[in-house]
């Protein structure tokens, strides 16, 4: 980092000592998974550097805007909309919960069969290393899966101000009621909250920002469809994972910059990995920063991930929000269509998401789908055993993965990953 | 030509080597606490023109021995397999720490595996636990199982839980025999759940050190409902397999 971020992190109420700690681990293990891998594209060198001052320069710029007035929205979930959170001059960031901490304090709050993501999230926030935490004026829960659910009653004493915003279970009329309801809800309390009003132009201009985001990473994905590859599939999920954390402009710009880069690989047939290497889609659990265990050892083994099917990925920016709508209820309508359509396992019947990964596969010409599971995240482990199946009736060959974030498996996961491998080499 | 195929496993390590696709040499030895030491006894001394690694030290092994190639476990036993036992379609292997089921098509080419969890039951290790907490050597252990005419049953399948279990069945007076019909009856049902994960058709083959139990055998081809073929030497497969994965890619141009 390239400034001394210490009095600010004391000011946000951090444990120094234990945030030193995290940096300690995180800082290597970055370099190590990433700096070292073959023929990255230059423009990689922006999010290096977001990475570098992910608890750093970021931080500082939230910190700035918060004293410019400007409140920072915290969140665990792609079913926040962020429209109505920049209609309303706010910043938001996605909260930590990608990694092993402080896993001992977690569960005298949780029981050990929870998933390392929320155990993760808990972790953080009682550490105190969670700068993202520390920032932010308001923290927002959903009601997605039972852990999450049952684990903001917990986690509301452990922040300043929790707002959980109740999802429908089902993609129906009553659903999508409930979540126009909710939706509606959330801007009024983020309005008493800013002390500003929802228009018909902040909205707008809100909507035309995170569109614009997604549709940087739009083109990314059809770039990542070229054979041989332009970009690894760990710098793809970084960009994803930066997504949630950088300011929304900026993060477009450079989204698009390497894009131009990696379309001029393109033309000249270059690419990380030579022709004929197996392009692996992953489809499951979302890998928040710093998960980026099973991606190393897919790539370790001689793979290319070429798409992620996640809520870090293609399942949090696929769709874009029409910018139709004369009034502020026809925005928020808008919207609510746009989030609906997401497709989460906690909606039941869930069969668009099955549609959608066969879709990526074709599209991005992959040899086959890795399906990430985190260990007692139910709605994903048991939703894997039907996709498998149709996957492989499509002649998608499938590997089913359960795992979290310790590193004891890491053998066992080598193995599978490179018998499905040579698998897919034939 | 003659190529050796090394299968570093977690419990044992097993050596063979071939000539012009005969097996003209066969070890196995305790992986122990160092196994490059192991793999440097094993390999001292044979002349071979290639050499091809596997199991959870093929990585290791490939450090030291660069000229090495590593495939995966699954790869190594289905060469291995198709090789002993002509229209092989299934294989179930269970060594020391882990069991898999592997589906084959026609031409001997993976077509689906399925790997247990990264906890040990229902694996050699399991078995041998069991065997310990009931006061057995291996082969006392297997010949109680194969007496009993009833068994207690098991409901736990982590070998923690497990022999927590049998400690407790022992405190109630359960005859020791029954209790060792038990333990392998739960791998024989663990091992049917995972081989589920897969298409089981005949030919099914038998492999890996836990194919050397009988009482196994019996008890797994009961629960996956196909008469199971153990080759001769089933511990050795999938070093057979790295030996003549060595031989073909040598004989390739």
């Amino acid at each position: 980092m390239s400034a001394d971020y210490r009095p600010m992190w004391k000011e946000l109420g951090l444990d120094l000592e234990a945030h030193d700690a995290l940096l300690g681990v995180l800082g290597p293990l970055y370099e190590q998974t990433f700096t070292k891998q073959p023929n990255r594209p230059a423009g990689m060198k922006y999010f290096d550097f977001v990475m570098s001052e992910v608890h750093g320069l970021r931080i500082k710029e939230l910190v700035d805007a918060k004293k410019a007035g400007r409140k920072v929205v915290g969140s665990f979930c792609t079913f926040v909309p962020e429209e109505i959170v920049l209609a309303l001059d706010g910043v938001m960031v996605g909260l930590c919960a990608g990694a092993e901490f402080a896993t001992a304090e977690a569960e005298k709050y949780l029981p050990r069969n929870t998933c390392a993501l929320i155990k993760g999230a808990f972790g953080f926030a009682l550490a105190r290393v969670c700068p993202y935490l520390a920032a932010s004026d308001l923290v927002v829960g959903e009601n997605t899966c039972d852990g999450k659910k049952k684990g903001y009653e917990i986690f509301k004493d452990l922040v300043p101000r929790l707002h959980v915003m109740d999802l429908p279970q089902t993609k129906s009329m009553e659903g999508r009621a409930l979540m126009r309801a909710e939706f509606k809800r959330f801007g009024t309390y983020l309005e008493d909250l800013t002390g500003k009003k929802l228009t018909v132009e902040a909205l707008e201009k809100g909507i035309s920002t995170v569109n614009a985001k997604r549709s940087a990473m739009h083109r990314l994905a059809k770039v990542r469809a070229a054979d041989p590859a332009p970009i690894s599939g760990l710098d793809g999920l970084l960009m994803n994972q930066i997504f949630f954390y950088d300011d929304p402009a900026r993060f477009t710009g450079s989204v698009n910059a390497i894009c131009d880069e990696l379309e001029q690989r393109i033309e000249r047939r270059e690419g990380v990995a030579p022709k004929a290497t197996p392009r692996i889609v992953i489809s499951g659990c979302p890998m928040a920063v710093p998960n980026w265990k099973l991606p190393t050892i897919i790539e370790n083994a001689g793979a290319v991930i070429v798409g992620e099917e996640s809520c870090v990925g293609e399942r949090g920016t696929q769709q874009l929000t029409a910018d139709k709508g004369r009034t502020v209820d026809e925005l928020l309508d808008a919207i609510v269509d746009r989030y609906l359509k997401i497709d989460c396992a906690i909606f039941t019947p869930n069969t668009s998401r099955v549609e959608h990964i066969l879709s990526m596969s074709k599209e991005l010409r992959a040899h086959g789908v890795i399906h990430y599971g985190l260990q007692f995240c139910s709605p994903y482990q048991i939703e894997a055993g039907p996709v498998e199946r149709r996957l492989e009736k499509e002649n998608v060959p499938t590997l089913r993965i359960d795992t979290d974030y310790g590193q004891e498996d890491v053998g066992q996961l080598r193995t599978r990953v490179e018998a499905f491998v040579e698998r897919l080499r034939g | 030509m003659r190529s050796a195929g090394i299968d570093i496993g977690s419990r044992a390590i097993k050596l063979v080597l071939v000539d012009d696709r005969r097996v003209v040499h066969r070890a196995v030895e305790d992986t122990g606490s160092d196994p490059l030491t192991v793999c440097r006894r094993l390999l001292d001394g044979l002349g071979y023109e290639c050499i091809t690694g596997t199991g959870y030290g093929r990585h290791l092994f490939k450090e030291h021995w660069p000229a090495a190639e590593v495939i995966s476990e699954i790869k190594a036993v289905s060469v291995g397999a198709t090789a002993l036992v002509s229209g092989c379609r299934t294989i179930i292997d269970i060594g020391g720490q882990d069991s898999k089921a592997i589906s084959l098509d026609a031409v001997g080419k993976v077509q689906k595996f399925v790997m247990n969890d990264r906890c040990a039951a229902g694996t050699g290790q399991f078995l041998e636990m069991m065997a310990t907490a009931l006061g057995y050597t291996r082969a006392e252990f297997v010949a109680a199982a194969v007496r009993a005419v009833r068994a207690q049953k098991l409901s736990s399948l982590c070998s923690v839980f497990a022999q927590s279990e049998v400690v407790s069945l022992i405190a109630r007076g359960a005859p020791k025999e029954e209790m060792a019909l038990g333990v392998h009856q739960s791998i024989a049902s663990r091992t049917a759940a995972l081989a589920g994960g897969v298409p089981v058709e005949a030919t099914v083959v038998f492999t890996g050190g836990c194919a050397h139990n009988p009482c196994l055998v019996s008890l797994i081809s009961g629960a996956v409902k196909h008469p199971l073929r153990v080759p001769e030497s089933p511990q050795t497969v999938a070093a057979l397999g790295c030996a003549l994965h060595g031989q073909q890619r040598g004989a390739a141009p």
